[in-house]
Parts: C-alpha cells; structure tokens; sequence
C-alpha cells in the first residue's frame, strides 16, 4: 500500500472528481439518493438517466466498471429477497412461460433493483474517490452531530486494531489445537467474542484517559471550516441536481 | 535551577481499597532527567497520572512550575505536563496523524497557522513529518511511539512524562527514541523497566515500591547496588556491564 492511507474501497487518483471538497460529495450523495428514492418505479427512462449520470461520474473519476461492479455484490442478498417478490406477490397476475407472476410483485422488485443498485454506485463512487478522514471532515461540515462524526472515527481507527486483535485471540486458540469450524462449535467464538468486547471496553478507558490528558473536556477541536469555491459546489451538485429534477418530472409524469 | 515537579505527602488508594500510594515526596528540577523504576504494581502509573491531573490528589499536594495542581489548574497543568501513553494504540485515537498531533494544542486554544506550524515542528522533532497525511495504524509500532511523543510535544509542554518508552521497540526504533529523545529541551519523567535505557537518557532514578520511594539517587549509583536492585526485583539484563557502559 503505498499511499499508506488507502481504504480497500478507495481508487487513488487525481481526477476532478476526487478533488471535490468532501463534504461537497456527501452532500451530492444524499441529494442523489433522495432524488432516486422519490423516483416513481413506472418511470424507466428517469432511471436510464440516473444510470448514465453515474456513468459519466466513474467515468470522469477513472473508476473501472469492474472495480464498480465486485463492489455492487453487496446487495445480492438484497436482490435474492426481491428475484422472491413476483411469484409470492398479490394479485393482479399475469403469466410468463407459464409461471403466474405477480404484477404488484414483479413492480417491487424492479424498485428494490433499480433504486437499491443507484444508491450503491453512488456510494462506491463516493468512497472510490473520497479518503475517509475526508468523508468525516464532510460529515462535520454538513453539522452532522460531533459526537456522532467522533464515533465513526473512531470507528474506522480502532476497526484495524480490534480486528487484529481478534486474529491474535485466533491464532492463540488455534496453537492450543481448537479451531472451531462447525456451527456447534460457536461457543468458543461466542466467549472470544465477549472477551474481546471487555478488552475493547478497557481500551476505551484508557483511550478516553490519553485524550483528557491532552486537554480534553467533551468536544472534540473543529477543523477547517473555510467556505467551499462556487465551482466546486456547481461541480459537485450538477449531477444529483439534474438527478433533483429528473425525479420531479417523472413525478409530474406519473400523475 | 527552579522546580519543575513538586510531589508532597501524596497518597492515593483506588475504590477497590488498594493503597497505590503511600506518602510520596518527590522533586524534579526543570531540565532534569529522571527515571522511575519498581516492580510490578509498585504504582509508578498512578504517581505520573497524577502529575497530569488524571487523578487528583486525594491526600497529599502536588505542584507543577510553582502551580498547585487542583480543580481550577488542571487544564494548565495538562498543558504543562506532556503524558505518553505505553501503548501508542491508545494515545493515538484520530483518523490522520495530522489530526492526532493537532488534537492536544486544538484543546488548549491553538487555532489557525500557529496550529498547522505546531503540528509540522512536532512531527520533525520526532523525524515523522514525512508521515502527516497517513493513519497512525499503516505505522510501525516505533513510528506510532515516535508519533505518540510529537502529539504530545505540539502543546509545547515543560515536562514530558513517558510510561515505557522502549517497550515492544525493536532495537533500532529504541535507538531512535533514545536520541529524540535526548535532544528535547524539557523536563523528562520516565516510567520504565528498561535499566540500560534509564542508564543512557536520564541522569538520576528514583525507586518506588509498595507506593513509597525507596531509592532517590544519580542512576549510575543506584544500578550499581546489586542489593537495593535485588530488594526491589529489578535486576541487570545478562551480561550487562556498568563499568563498560
């Protein structure tokens, strides 16, 4: 890793895109998101716009479409539950190669695909080109609450570390000829899983100490807080906002 | 030369009922070195979290540069008195090593350039700049140590108060401690089990056990008897010779 500070979902590069401020691009993520949401599903060619829009951002931002696409298997479980939908449906049916389908069914799965796969690209995209400690800086800037931004940093800092310490607890088991594999063995993961909860409960005591001895008294410092250039906002919000009036005129559309 | 450290008649006992200290005195001149040695659970931890305003004194005063360390001092006090941390996991809590070494001179009201400065002067200090942008868990652990230090340098304290610094260190990282280390211009206190390391950076020691100072001599003297070393179960590492040192 030779950034050093990659994330397995970041895509290092220097395009337009990842040079966006990141609040900016989280910004653009919930406004894209919330236009797909309020999409009415009828109206396919909205979501042939959003598909494209989401094209021209990977595009610009040099994201390979196979990095784009392993990272989308995320919501196959999602998809199972939805392929389900149109042969356990309600009435009205109709039929197709003699299976009867269920038309409301058949409906909701197309939302669940086409809504569920628009919102994950565009999260991909945003942490493909977006460093995390950019996207918590965001997060405060959007006045997303501090304690809130405190615990998903903390989060990302100490995932490292906790999970390696469950590798250790592992390997100590495994070298004491135990490693559970079948399902009824899961007592012992279940106990190494409470042990390790204790030794992250103390790590945060001692976490909490170290801060308090550097001046700590319940707010974390704020950051940089200096106003975002109005190129980067157009930048950063043309395409959800476009997205914005898409969703209004499928809506208009479907009246 | 004027006080740096004044601890006097300081007793602690923790909620279990366990006396960790018991009527310590100590003084530590400004510029001094000195290391703190024991046993296991002698309360060396509990004696320098007290220095920093962790725990309060229960029993007993403590005062940092002529200022007696209570409810009202406590947030000068931190400021005066750098603590680092044994596990650099711990002291290391934000995403970038940038917002870490920022984190301590932020809460002390350091803001803007003079706070982009602080964090660049802390991180060469420790031979770390090159790292500023990176997360402290793609470091080494001698790098994180390194980094431990620097965020606690950039609140430009008068005393810097270490809890086994060596530790874990592969001998090169130990090194490279030992001489950032002996280039700061400030008060070092020193909580280790390292005797060589002692011997190298600070010119006197003191022993503590059962939460009492037992010992309080330039640390040449007191490593070289055998008996008082013995008494308190600190021993010499194999081979170790202070007439070759």
């Amino acid at each position: 890793m030779s950034g050093g500070h990659a994330h397995a979902l970041h895509v290092h590069g220097h395009s337009s895109v990842h040079k966006l401020p990141g609040h900016l691009k989280v910004a653009g993520l919930l406004l894209f998101v919330a236009a797909v949401v309020a999409t009415p599903a009828r109206a396919l060619w909205a979501f042939g716009l959003y598909a494209i829009g989401l094209g021209v951002v990977a595009g610009l931002a040099g994201i390979p479409a196979r990095f784009i696409g392993k990272r989308m298997l995320i919501e196959v479980p999602f998809l199972l539950f939805a392929l389900l939908l149109p042969f356990v449906g309600e009435a009205p049916y109709t039929s197709f190669a003699g299976i009867r389908i269920s038309e409301a069914g058949l409906l909701a799965a197309w939302t669940i695909l086409a809504k569920a796969s628009c919102g994950v690209v565009a999260s991909i995209l945003l942490a493909a080109t977006t460093e995390i400690p950019e996207i918590l800086a965001g997060m405060n800037r959007l006045r997303v609450p501090a304690a809130i931004v405190a615990i998903a940093g903390f989060m990302v800092r100490y995932l490292e570390v906790i999970s390696d310490e469950m590798g250790r607890m592992r390997v100590a088991m495994a070298a004491r000829g135990y490693e559970p594999k079948m399902f009824w063995q899961i007592k012992a993961l279940a106990t190494s899983a409470g042990a390790l909860f204790i030794r992250s409960y103390e790590r945060g005591e001692r976490v909490y100490l170290a801060m308090v001895a550097r001046g700590f008294q319940g707010t974390m410092p704020t950051t940089d807080d200096s106003p975002a250039a109005a190129i980067d906002i157009a930048r950063a919000l043309a395409i959800p906002a476009l997205a914005g009036i898409v969703a209004v005129l499928a809506l208009v559309g479907a009246r | 030369m004027s006080t740096s450290i004044a601890v006097r008649g300081l007793s602690f006992s923790y909620p279990g009922g366990h006396q960790a200290l018991d009527g310590v005195d100590l003084t530590i001149e400004a510029g001094e070195r000195v290391a703190i040695f024991g046993p296991n659970g002698a309360g060396k931890t509990t004696l320098v979290l007290h220095l920093n305003g962790i725990h309060m004194p229960a029993d007993g005063v403590v005062t940092v540069g002529g200022l007696p360390l209570d409810e009202k001092s406590v947030m000068e006090i931190r400021r005066r008195v750098g603590m680092v941390f044994q596990d650099p996991d711990d002291q290391l809590f934000m995403p970038t090593v940038r917002q870490d070494v920022a984190f301590g001179p932020a809460n002390f009201g350091v803001a803007g350039d003079e706070l982009d400065q602080r964090v660049v002067s802390a991180l060469t200090a420790v031979g770390m700049e090159h790292a500023i942008d990176r997360a402290p868990h793609h470091l080494s652990l001698g790098e994180r140590r390194r980094v431990a230090v620097a965020t606690v340098l950039a609140s430009q304290p008068e005393i810097l108060v270490l809890d086994e610094p060596s530790s874990n260190l592969d001998p090169a990282s130990r090194r490279e401690l030992a001489t950032i280390l002996a280039e700061l211009d400030v008060t070092v206190v020193m909580v280790t089990h390292d005797l060589p390391y002692a011997l190298e950076l600070c010119e006197r020691s003191i022993i503590l056990d059962s939460g009492r100072v037992v010992a309080d001599a330039p640390t040449r003297e007191l490593l070289g008897n055998e008996a008082l070393l013995t008494a308190h179960r600190l021993e010499l590492p194999f081979g170790f010779d202070l007439r070759t040192v």
